[in-house]
């Protein structure tokens, strides 16, 4: 763990992946974002920044599903919408098909615009309710006029079908429709372009249980027959699981372990990614062998962030030069290729139960502290 | 069409009395467009001491059968008739002063959001000390010094200090742990949490759920824990009771109705999520459609046009005939006991790996 | 909080110089000049160009403005005498110095305007709260009807109506006058009750309304909904919670009403022939009476201005949100 291994060299490592025909598609490296925080007297000047996003790279590759994991304030949404250039990074790069867009003008941009799409989380306020179906669908193709064969209406029909809508709906407008049939339109929305890449921010967390799933099908049919990456961003680590081949877990605006599903699942070598893991919630009613750590508190502020290893206050393991040093995101030895982990003191490979729960919460400690002395 | 009187009876042990105990409870809200039948004839006990789980998602009206118990409905469009027999004490036509003695001291609610659930013009001492000034009537300085122990109960860093905060200068997770302690401070025989950590954050909402179960041991109290989440009520529930579309369609343990899960929706529940130890090849299996607009339920059956299983019941009995739910451990589905135990083995297992 | 004025206070003066800018180089838009006024009938020529250079009117606009602003801060001398700070000049109309002249008049206007405040705020917020609180029932539609009916009223409509209905038909009461409130507090209250009233009526209903939608909003939040849960009375959810929350809409609305009160200020003035600040400048731009219509307008503008600062000071004192961030 020497100075010298920066942060990009991490990049030049190949990812292992299901399948896919590992063409990079995306890459970004060292991409940051800071919103800065006006204030002051008598002429208001910049006092800080929320450091959303600082510095991450990732790469994704012709076809792919991408997971990008973590909670409130880690950065994973502002992320997605660097990528489709909703929002202007600080620094950093974007680049898509060996072409740098991270700076791209209007005019440049129209191109990589449609093969770059964007499927957001609320299916109530994403659709213009003044607009019908064929509009919102129809829509992108009328500004980047493209005419597909047979025209706009017959192709918006198509998609309609695709995404399991009626195409008889044409005409209605969203309001018709419930909360998943509007995830369906926005779906439809997205492919209405035929892009390369969708950027789906949280696309089933506003929906019902039962409704969650379809979508989930869906997004999965699209992906398998039309070949189209995704960058998956969600805090259900389940359905990241079941969606992606690759996934990258985020705490406050960083990459703390990024690798193929199987080896940031089963074998996690960041405390963070053990400590949100061993959070989720399992239907489980034995075989509870899985490790029980409980954090303190919550996620520290994005505004002043702490030095070093931004997860050391969170952390059972953190030691003076977790404070002062970051950790670079590596490959740690016994790690697959592309598994990268950012931590000076990282955990076993394992998810299985200790010897000993980790218990950090103080009134949780207090409890089973003194429940165990009278045992 | 069915009689009510059959789905009483309940799954309690000889012995012990119910504490909470809802029989054939329905609310009805007069809108606009109709009348919503919220909650359509449910019955449940619940012990002294013990979890009860509800789950449901929105429009099953696990929500309203709990405001309904605490009496927070709105009385001027909502109809509600059945019993609610909080330790023998009856509430559904209780006066509202009699409920207002009850609310915060025998029984307390935990609300979703911690956020828009705690006011934002009063500190958080004041808003936990509250109900304890009313119920036992100690004065400011009790309640403060009673705010602190709560406070520290639920693991606030800096009680002393932190009790003069407002809630905006709390986080999340910790307005959360204010709302328990403030539900808890009288030592109520009932808590109801309604999605605790629906608002949280995966690590926040391990630590919430923990607390509630550790405080439980505690203070003793009986929990209903609504939420859409089967994951969280299988860490802290003893029994659970399904319900979709204002009417309860399974209930059992957490443990049985969780291995062995006899109604079709609970298995659509169960098999539309997937698991962190699933075969992430299998695909998921939906519930198709949607969930039934309460203006104007489906006849029979409610889960009937969305059911899998239609054909092995056999001719229109699922449109016409409502299911009951039969007494103790059970589901209210027309299907046979044989039906339902070699349709979850040879097609609903494999699906949940 | 200091800070927050001294930030609130600089930026009120710039608003108030753009306001006198404004106003007097709009004034000599007009074509009519005011020099005419003191003429006479005989009014030669060499008669104008005199009472140019002894009003300053001879000079480029810019550098009276200049001149005025000085005045105000420095004190000014003219061919009348001296005028010490703060000056704004003599009236062209009938050379009474025009600071003395505002001051006099000032008491009457303020008087019909807070007493306006109090009661359009005890009648409408009460009526308004009375009927969110039995929501639904017969005062509910009653207020809310009442108010409809009182919205659509006009001051100089109902103050007749009411002067010929009380005082000249049946002499229930007095002429409406005015007595300095430090000589005599009852002849104070009773010469100006029906002022008060009258300019109230149409506050009144807006408040009504206001606190009544307000108020319905509040009892739906959460955290009223926990208040319940915790088992508080009604009473003491009604008034602790939900009211804490109207208040801030309601004190928004105030700040920004405060601008028509003075207007509806100096309608009523004239409707019972009152001599307020109103008269004053109405009288003023009826002659054409630069400086006392410019005295009246800074005035004026200066008190809205302050009373935003105190509104939005009060936003401090009602939310922990906006004091502690």
């Amino acid at each position: 763990m020497s100075k010298d291994t920066t942060i990009t060299k991490a990049d030049a490592v190949p990812s292992p992946r299901d399948g896919a025909s590992g063409e990079t598609l995306l890459e970004v490296t060292g991409l940051t974002k800071h919103f800065p925080i006006h204030a002051g007297f008598p002429i208001k000047h910049k006092v800080g920044a929320v450091q959303a996003v600082d510095g991450i790279d990732l790469t994704i590759h012709t076809g792919e599903s991408f997971g990008l994991v973590g909670e409130s304030g880690c950065g994973k949404s502002t992320t997605g919408r660097l990528i489709t250039r909703l929002l202007e990074p600080t620094g950093g790069k974007i680049s898509y098909r060996g072409r740098d867009i991270t700076r791209a003008t209007r005019k440049e941009m129209m191109p990589v615009r449609s093969e770059i799409q964007m499927i957001f989380q609320d299916p109530y306020s994403s659709l213009n309710p003044r607009q019908t179906v064929g509009t919102i669908i129809g829509g992108p193709m009328e500004i980047n006029n493209i005419n597909p064969p047979g025209g706009r209406e017959q192709r918006v029909r198509e998609l309609l079908e695709t995404v399991g809508l009626n195409p008889e709906h044409y005409n209605r407008f969203p309001h018709e429709f419930s909360g998943g049939q509007r995830q369906r339109i926005g779906v439809a929305r997205a492919l209405a372009l035929e892009p390369k890449l969708i950027v789906a921010d949280e696309p089933v967390s506003a929906l019902d249980v039962s409704i969650q799933a379809q979508v989930v099908n869906l997004l999965q049919k699209v992906q398998a027959e039309m070949g189209i990456a995704f960058l998956f961003i969600a805090h259900d680590l389940a359905i990241v699981r079941h969606f992606t081949q690759r996934v990258a877990v985020m705490y406050l605006g960083k990459i703390v372990e990024v690798g193929d599903r199987d080896s940031i699942y089963n074998r996690p070598r960041h405390p963070y990614t053990h400590a949100l893991l061993s959070a989720v919630p399992e239907v489980d009613i034995d075989g509870e062998d899985r490790e029980r750590i409980r954090l303190a508190g919550d996620v520290p502020s994005p505004i002043n962030p702490p030095s070093g290893c931004r997860f050391r206050t969170r952390c059972w393991k953190a030691r003076d030069v977790c404070a002062s040093e970051e950790p670079p995101l590596i490959q740690l030895g016994g790690n697959r290729d592309g598994h990268l982990t950012a931590c000076h003191f990282p955990e076993e490979p394992t998810i299985a139960a200790r010897e000993e729960d980790i218990i950090l919460d103080p009134a949780l400690a207090a409890i089973e502290g003194a429940a165990e002395k009278t045992l | 069409m069915t009689t009510m009187t059959k789905t009483e009876g309940e799954p309690a042990l000889p012995g012990s009395d119910p504490f909470l105990s809802v029989r054939d409870l329905h609310v009805r809200f007069s809108t606009e467009d109709g009348i919503v039948k919220a909650v359509d004839g449910l019955s449940f006990d619940l012990e002294r001491g013990k979890t009860l789980g509800i789950v449901g998602e929105s429009g099953s009206g696990k929500s309203v059968t709990n405001l309904t118990v605490l009496g927070l409905h709105n009385p001027m469009s909502t109809t509600v008739t059945g019993e609610i027999l909080l330790d023998g004490q009856e509430l559904t036509g209780a006066s509202n002063r009699t409920l207002e003695k009850l609310r915060g001291n025998k029984m307390a609610m935990i609300f979703q959001d911690p956020l828009t659930a705690l006011s934002p013009y009063y500190t958080v001492g004041r808003q936990i000390a509250e109900p304890f000034m009313k119920h036992t009537g100690a004065s400011k300085r009790e309640g403060r010094a009673k705010a602190i122990e709560m406070l520290e109960k639920v693991g606030i860093p800096q009680p002393k200090t932190r009790v003069d905060d407002y809630p905006h200068q709390f986080s999340g997770g910790m307005r959360q742990r204010a709302m328990i302690a403030m539900s808890l401070i009288c030592n109520p025989d009932l808590l109801i949490a309604d999605e605790p950590t629906t608002a949280l954050d995966v690590t926040v909402q391990a630590q919430i759920l923990d607390l509630l179960k550790d405080l439980q041991q505690e203070f003793g109290s009986a929990i209903i824990l609504i939420t859409h989440d089967l994951g969280v009520v299988s860490k802290i529930a003893d029994d659970l009771l399904v319900m979709y579309a204002g009417r309860a369609v399974e209930r059992g343990s957490v443990r049985e109705v969780i291995k062995s899960p006899q109604h079709p929706y609970t298995w659509g529940l169960l098999s539309s999520m997937p698991r962190l130890s699933s075969d992430v090849n299998e695909p998921l299996s939906p519930i198709p459609g949607t969930p039934p607009s309460l203006l104007n339920p489906p006849t029979g059956c409610a889960f009937h046009p969305r059911c899998e299983f239609l054909d092995l019941v056999g001719g229109t009995r699922c449109a016409t005939d409502r299911p009951d739910l039969p007494a103790g451990r059970g589901s209210a589905c027309h299907l046979t006991a044989e039906q339902k135990q070699s349709v979850f083995i040879e097609k609903i297992q494999p699906r949940l790996g | 909080m200091l800070r927050f004025l001294v930030r609130r206070t600089l930026g009120a003066l710039v608003i108030l110089l753009f306001i006198s800018a404004f106003t007097y180089f709009l004034f000599f838009a007009i074509p009519h000049d005011p020099a005419l006024l003191s003429c006479g009938k005989n009014c030669t020529p060499d008669n104008i160009a005199l009472i140019h250079r002894n009003l300053g009117l001879d000079e480029p606009i810019p550098v009276q403005y200049f001149h005025y602003m000085v005045g105000i801060f420095a004190g000014r001398h003219f061919s009348v005498g001296d005028c010490s700070a703060p000056c704004f000049g003599y009236s062209f109309a009938n050379s009474d110095p025009v600071w003395p002249t505002i001051l006099n008049r000032f008491p009457l206007t303020l008087s019909l305007a807070a007493g306006g405040i109090v009661v359009f705020l005890l009648v409408g917020l009460g009526a308004g709260m009375l009927a969110a609180w039995r929501r639904g029932t017969f005062i509910d539609k009653f207020f809310s009807s009442v108010s409809l009916v009182l919205s659509s009223m006009q001051i100089y409509f109902v103050g007749p109506i009411v002067l010929a209905l009380l005082v000249y038909n049946n002499q229930i009461m007095d002429q409406p006058k005015y007595v300095p409130i430090s000589e005599d507090p009852v002849g104070w209250f009773s010469g100006l009750l029906i002022p008060w009233c009258v300019l109230s009526i149409i506050f009144t209903a807006g408040y009504t309304r206001m606190s009544r939608s307000t108020m319905i909003d509040q009892l739906q939040e959460e955290h009223v909904r926990t208040a319940r849960a915790k088992g508080m009375s009604s009473r003491y959810v009604f008034f602790r919670y939900a009211w804490r929350g109207s208040l801030i809409p309601i004190v928004t609305m105030l700040g920004l009403d405060i601008g028509t009160l003075l207007g509806g200020a100096m309608i009523t003035e004239f409707t019972f022939s009152l001599a307020g600040i109103g008269r004053l400048a109405v009288d003023s731009v009826l002659r054409t009476d630069l400086p006392m219509l410019m005295g009246v307008m800074l005035f004026s503008a200066a008190l809205i201005v302050l009373f935003n600062i105190i509104v939005d000071a009060a936003y401090a004192f009602i939310d922990p949100r906006v004091r502690l961030s």
